[in-house]
């Protein structure tokens, strides 16, 4: 089961990307076995071109636990690297020789992993959490104003959610419209290492606020205790669950987890592909396994009409990828991992409809339901929460500039509220201004530059397809 | 839920609903040569349509409004085909007699000139195959431009290379 001989996913031909990244070929073990990775990799990734889709055992009931949402924000992927438990090999790199180890169950405590050999004290103006599209254009516009940033993020890459995406940017010309959002990234990434004022620290966790606006980050041999004048949660957001029987097998996805693989690793997912969901997400990424090679059999979606853009939603119906409205998952079925799914239409109050059942064969049921901002730290920080469904879950309150409840605490992306990457970059620069006057006094050019940025976010959310976006808004906006 | 539009529940707009929404233009001007449409009916915050214009003949008052094209000013250079990020624009030439040129996006791997495509509606449906006449391509997005019968010109809005 270890190797699957003749299986390799990876995708060597797109009309849009290159694979030049693949650097050489790293040798490691999976379960005792030789895998075949390249650098620039996560292991997650890796193992899923050579067919290996098995990573954990559940606790409860020993289900197979694969791919979900590839961006260290679920738990599926949980191995042990190396004697050391709980890696979450969806953000952590291939490196040559090293011992990757299924968990069954819960880990054994480490024994050969040594813990933390250093410690740095760290005084900064500004600490950015997350280098995603908010937290680099957060970075970028606060090291304009002759600041110290520290800038964290989890993953071995920044770049965040933009990485994989292929898309051509909407919005304006000004704020990378037209670009792809990979090209945005591999841009604001550039520019971050040209500023002398921005230290980036990849693969370190941000665990939580202290007393006195300290921090505690970790990585995993050293440990930075640092105490910032302001901080921006710039954390992003986690892709939601829908209950059915059979949702737990493998070859049931995130649509984000199959963005990553096929867009950032150039792996293809799977051939065959039902997607559950007709927002955005579920469109575009539909779009992009078409272009990836794999065959779409259909959208689902609960609500009488498709929840994302039209101009979407015809991309794909002109390639034949039919949309059925008022439809949704019952079941996925499958041995060792998803055969077939059955898919039902729904009435007025979105119950089953006896007797519409269809059954679809398919190696891949993409779930595209909604995201869930990252509030982990807000709320340890003891930010002041909302809930608000049309936000995405439990918000923090924050000021029109983008401060919490608790004073120097920012929020700004999809940790704030879900939306999209532009308006998330524009949050960045908000959050960074408002920084940067709380630091240093209303510089009139900050104040300047933040009221024009505040002033075109109004306008691009007067958008009617943003309603349920501005209107949420309302209610968490405080003075 | 009775105000929601038909092609919102589909993905699919009729050539008519195009015209209510002011996109289409009229025959005797894409007689007299190419010009583009833009089937774009929905409020979405963009603009990227009205900075590609070289000539100015795209225009929206405010950035989340319906495009508004200037037909005299266009000239069919299908820049905008190539930056559309909904790869919504489309190019369409009846100024021929026996044929209608019509110029699609196309975010796939690219057919080549004198290749025969297949023509695909908007919903999908095959309509016969056409003759690649011009390929543009920028930031990995292409401009197919394509021979077809010209009672299809208003019908086929995607092409797909034919299987070796």
């Amino acid at each position: 089961m270890i190797a699957v001989p003749g299986v390799d996913r990876r995708i060597y031909q797109h009309p849009i990307l290159d694979f030049k990244w693949r650097g050489r070929k790293i040798k490691f073990y999976f379960e005792g076995k030789e895998v075949i990775g390249y650098e620039g990799e996560s292991i997650a990734a890796a193992l899923y071109a050579n067919g290996i889709e098995i990573w954990s055992l559940s606790k409860k009931y020993n289900r197979p636990r694969g791919p979900f949402c590839m961006i260290g924000k679920c738990s599926s992927c949980f191995c042990t690297v190396d004697g050391r438990p709980n890696v979450r090999i969806c953000i952590e790199p291939v490196k040559e020789g090293i011992h990757v180890q299924r968990q069954k169950g819960l880990p054994d405590i480490p024994t050969t992993w040594k813990t933390a050999e250093e410690e740095e004290i760290l005084e900064t103006d500004i600490l950015i959490i997350g280098g995603g599209p908010a937290g680099l254009s957060a970075a970028l516009k606060a090291s304009e104003y002759d600041v110290n940033i520290i800038l964290v993020d989890e993953h071995f890459k920044l770049g965040g959610q933009l990485k994989k995406q292929t898309h051509k940017f909407f919005g304006s010309k000004e704020l990378f419209g037209g670009l792809r959002g990979f090209q945005i990234a591999e841009k604001l990434t550039e520019e971050i290492k040209k500023r002398k004022n921005i230290r980036v620290l990849t693969q370190t966790t941000a665990y939580g606020l202290f007393r006195g606006n300290w921090v505690g980050l970790a990585s995993y041999n050293k440990l930075y205790r640092v105490k910032a004048k302001c901080i921006i949660v710039a954390t992003g957001a986690h892709e939601n669950y829908l209950a059915f029987p059979g949702n737990d097998l493998i070859g049931v996805m995130g649509a984000g987890g199959a963005q990553t693989l096929m867009n950032e690793y150039g792996i293809l997912p799977g051939k065959n592909v039902v997607v559950v969901g007709s927002g955005n997400v579920g469109l575009i990424v539909s779009y992009q396994l078409l272009q990836a090679g794999a065959n779409v059999k259909c959208i689902v979606e609960i609500l009488p009409h498709i929840g994302g853009w039209f101009v979407h939603a015809a991309k794909v119906r002109r390639y034949g990828i039919p949309i059925y409205v008022k439809h949704t998952v019952k079941e996925a079925i499958g041995k060792e991992r998803v055969e077939k799914v059955i898919i039902t239409q729904v009435d007025e109050k979105f119950q089953p409809i006896p007797g519409t059942e269809k059954e679809i064969e398919c190696d891949l049921l993409l779930l595209a339901v909604g995201l869930t901002p990252d509030i982990r730290f807000l709320a340890q920080a003891g930010c002041k929460m909302k809930w608000n469904s049309a936000l995405g879950g439990f918000v923090a309150l924050r000021t029109r500039y983008l401060e919490t409840t608790v004073p120097g605490v920012f929020v700004a992306g999809d940790a704030s509220k879900i939306e999209e990457a532009t308006t998330a970059m524009i949050e960045g620069q908000i959050a960074a201004l408002s920084a940067v006057i709380k630091i240093k006094g209303p510089i009139e050019k900050a104040v300047k530059e933040r009221e024009e940025l505040l002033k075109f976010l109004e306008e691009y959310r007067k958008s009617p397809v943003l309603r349920r976006t501005r209107e949420g808004l309302k209610e968490v906006v405080i003075e | 839920m009775t105000d929601v539009p038909g092609w919102k529940k589909t993905g699919i707009i009729t050539v008519e609903e195009l015209k209510k929404f002011g996109l289409i233009p009229p025959e005797e001007r894409l007689k007299k040569g190419p010009c583009v449409i833009v089937e774009c009916p929905e409020e979405i915050p963009c603009n990227i349509c009205v900075s590609a214009c070289p000539v100015g003949a795209i225009s929206k008052e405010k950035i989340y409004n319906i495009p508004k094209v200037d037909w005299e000013k266009c000239t069919g250079c299908g820049n905008c085909v190539l930056i559309c990020p909904g790869l919504a624009c489309f190019v369409v030439d009846l100024s021929h007699d026996d044929y209608a040129l019509v110029t699609v996006p196309h975010e796939f791997l690219p057919p080549k000139v004198g290749e025969k495509v297949i023509l695909l509606g908007r919903d999908g449906r095959k309509l016969g195959e056409g003759e690649v006449v011009r390929v543009i391509e920028r930031n990995k997005t292409y401009a197919i431009t394509v021979k077809v019968k010209p009672e299809l010109a208003m019908e086929v809005r995607a092409v797909w290379k034919k299987m070796k």
